[in-house]
């Protein structure tokens, strides 16, 4: 008998799942106690962490539907801002100018941010690798100044953008309008994460991941490889169109502005931080993008921006698999650790 | 016919520019595979570096001298220290690297400098021929062409230049013949900061002196050497000048695109190249074993 199999003999011995449960049990529970945070979370905090948190959502369903596209079917992607746009543009113009219910705007930003992502998969398809990072990295240097196009000023209320007021709870709920657009936040996010969790397993997900390992042989094995990017290409979008749409409701504003080239660079370095291809890294990206700017803001004002761009340097040289890669660092340390005492009893 | 002499020549003019920052991207392309996004802020920092020594009353020619040889240092300094360990990394690695690069740059300038716009001094007279192409537009024209000359002399007649080729054509073969392929590509950086420099050296006076002037100058620059084929220096060069050409032609002549949707031309201009001739127009096709 090898060690290892001693590892995996020991893994499923009785006492040890009491220290540590099993695996999945092991998930279940941090899930659990991740979502148990979450719904408490804002009755502890004011109403501007609370709005801060909130960002934080939407930011990981943006990085969620960048990772699907990146992690787990390798197409790089710096023109993610421009899907956000679609989204937040779409929320913005339906209640602004044709009074739609804020909430039936959410669907149609994904619905149109799927037909965009799906469209742009086509052109991605002829691109490898970095070629596809220069056409998106142009998309989305683009996107501010389509927004501002005087032609379509109408809808987009050109560099002034739009204004609107988010809806206070409905039904009288005992809930603030930040804390009731936290939680409509956090069940988009958890529905997002869940169906992205139920496509990684899926078939579906197998053929994605395959493309992304080995385009030929999936090819080979009868996986349709240019309907499988298109739609993942149109998946993510959805996503990030959607938190689009959130994040027009919750921030109650959209300009050109803000939708540049260095939202675009947030959703990636979010995603690097969280782990490329690891689905709750998403939430700890999001969180990242959104404080250690301030963070570095409280540091220097001034040097801001130069902190944050040695702390992602630094990320990558030190942690190059974010998140993920410490998570897992820090379950294999404990799991050695465990054996260890495990053999002296 | 006047306006449209005008505009052909004006389009030469930042046509220059773009085949500078094109060079750039493509000799770093060349060393490491890799497309430069930090490439229009490295030039943006250079610029203010010379705009800094024109400042603190040194001559126009003494400082743009002195930026170059600064930028080239810096150039150097850049890979040996950020791109020299990430050198076998994965493609994400090193895009967040050259983002990373790219934040510290733009908002480092904006923090030593700020982020208010400057004039920049040109060196050459106010004026035009004529009302058709500009005293200094005709200078943009000439500096860039003149470093192109001495780039080609450079690496049609010198041993270095012929060892920075070979490094890039087949590192392997160039190491087995005693080249150092690591300080080849710490050249091409340098080389390549230095051309950017003079780029963003020239276009300050057109488009002002700001932290983020050089954005959609690098989106232009990238267009150019997708055009002109990212394995070819020469045709980077080429693809400059017609992509200046043809954005001025398009925002004269096709009425809803105006100076409003510049940067959209140069994006469909880089899908549609990329999708119907990948290799550009004088880029040699890659072809990968599989």
């Amino acid at each position: 008998m090898t060690a290892e199999t001693q590892v995996t003999a020991q893994s499923v011995d009785p006492e040890r799942r009491i220290a540590g449960l099993t695996s999945g049990g092991w998930r279940c529970a941090a899930t659990a106690i991740a979502i148990l945070v979450a719904v408490v979370l804002p009755w502890t905090l004011g109403s501007f962490q609370t709005f801060q948190i909130t960002l934080v959502l939407f930011y990981a369903i943006a990085i969620l539907g960048l990772n699907i596209l990146t992690g787990f079917n390798g197409q790089f992607s710096l023109g993610h801002s421009a899907f956000f746009a679609i989204g937040a543009y779409t929320t913005a113009i339906l209640v602004e100018r044709y009074g739609v219910s804020t909430y039936l705007t959410i669907p149609v930003a994904g619905g149109l941010g799927f037909a965009a992502g799906f469209l742009f998969g086509f052109p991605a398809l002829r691109l490898s690798g970095l070629y596809l990072a220069l056409a998106t990295f142009a998309l989305s240097v683009a996107t501010p100044q389509l927004l501002k196009y005087n032609h379509f000023e109408d809808f987009t209320g050109g560099v002034q953008g739009i204004n609107l007021l988010k809806d206070s709870a409905p039904f009288d709920l005992p809930f603030s309008v930040d804390q009731w657009w936290y939680y409509v936040t956090l069940a988009i996010t958890l529905f997002a994460f869940w169906m992205a969790r139920n496509l990684i397993n899926s078939r579906t997900g197998r053929a994605i991941m395959a493309i992304r390992d080995n385009p030929i042989a999936a090819a080979t094995m009868g996986v349709n490889t240019a309907l499988y990017k298109t739609l993942t290409f149109g998946v993510s979008a959805l996503l990030t169109a959607v938190a689009g749409a959130l994040s027009a409701i919750v921030v109650e504003y959209v300009a050109p502005d803000s939708f540049t080239f260095v939202l675009s660079v947030y959703f990636l370095i979010g995603l690097v931080i969280g782990g490329v291809g690891w689905i709750p890294g998403a939430v700890i990206g999001g969180a990242f993008v959104l404080y250690v700017p301030n963070l570095a803001e409280g540091i220097s004002t001034g040097l801001a921006g130069v902190l944050f761009g040695v702390i992602i340097l630094l990320v990558i040289y030190l942690m190059p698999s974010g998140a993920a890669g410490l998570v897992r660092l820090g379950i294999t340390h404990l799991r050695r650790r465990l054996d260890r005492d495990n053999n002296k009893a | 016919m006047e306006l449209f002499l005008h505009q052909i020549f004006s389009g030469l003019a930042t046509g220059a520019i773009y085949a500078a920052v094109a060079l750039a991207v493509v000799m770093i392309f060349l060393a490491i595979d890799h497309f430069n996004f930090a490439q229009g802020e490295m030039a943006m920092f250079s610029t203010f570096i010379c705009w800094a020594l024109i400042d603190a009353g040194l001559p126009y020619w003494v400082a743009f001298v002195l930026t170059i040889g600064i930028s080239f240092a810096g150039g150097i300094a850049i890979e040996r220290i950020l791109f020299r360990p990430l050198h076998a990394a994965p493609v994400l690695s090193h895009i967040i690297a050259f983002l990373g690069l790219f934040f510290i740059l733009n908002n480092g300038a904006g923090w030593i400098w700020d982020f208010t716009i400057k004039p920049m001094a040109s060196p050459f007279p106010e004026g035009s021929i004529s009302g058709l192409i500009g005293y200094h537009e005709i200078g943009m024209i000439g500096i860039v062409l003149i470093m192109l000359a001495l780039l080609y002399l450079f690496f049609r007649y010198t041993s270095v230049g012929l060892a920075m080729r070979a490094a890039a054509q087949n590192p392997e073969s160039a190491k087995l013949c005693g080249i150092s392929v690591g300080w080849m590509i710490a050249l091409g950086w340098g080389m390549a900061s230095a051309i950017g420099a003079v780029g963003g050296i020239l276009i300050a006076p057109v488009v002002f002196l700001e932290p983020n002037m050089m954005l959609g100058i690098l989106l232009y620059g990238f267009a150019a050497a997708i055009v002109g084929g990212i394995t070819n220096p020469a045709g980077a060069v080429a693809g400059g000048f017609m992509v200046g050409v043809l954005e001025n032609l398009v925002g004269t002549y096709i009425p809803f695109v105006g100076s409003e949707l510049k940067l959209t031309v140069a994006l469909v201009l880089i899908i549609s190249v990329l999708m119907v001739k990948p290799s550009g127009l004088f880029g040699r096709t890659t072809v990968t074993r599989v």
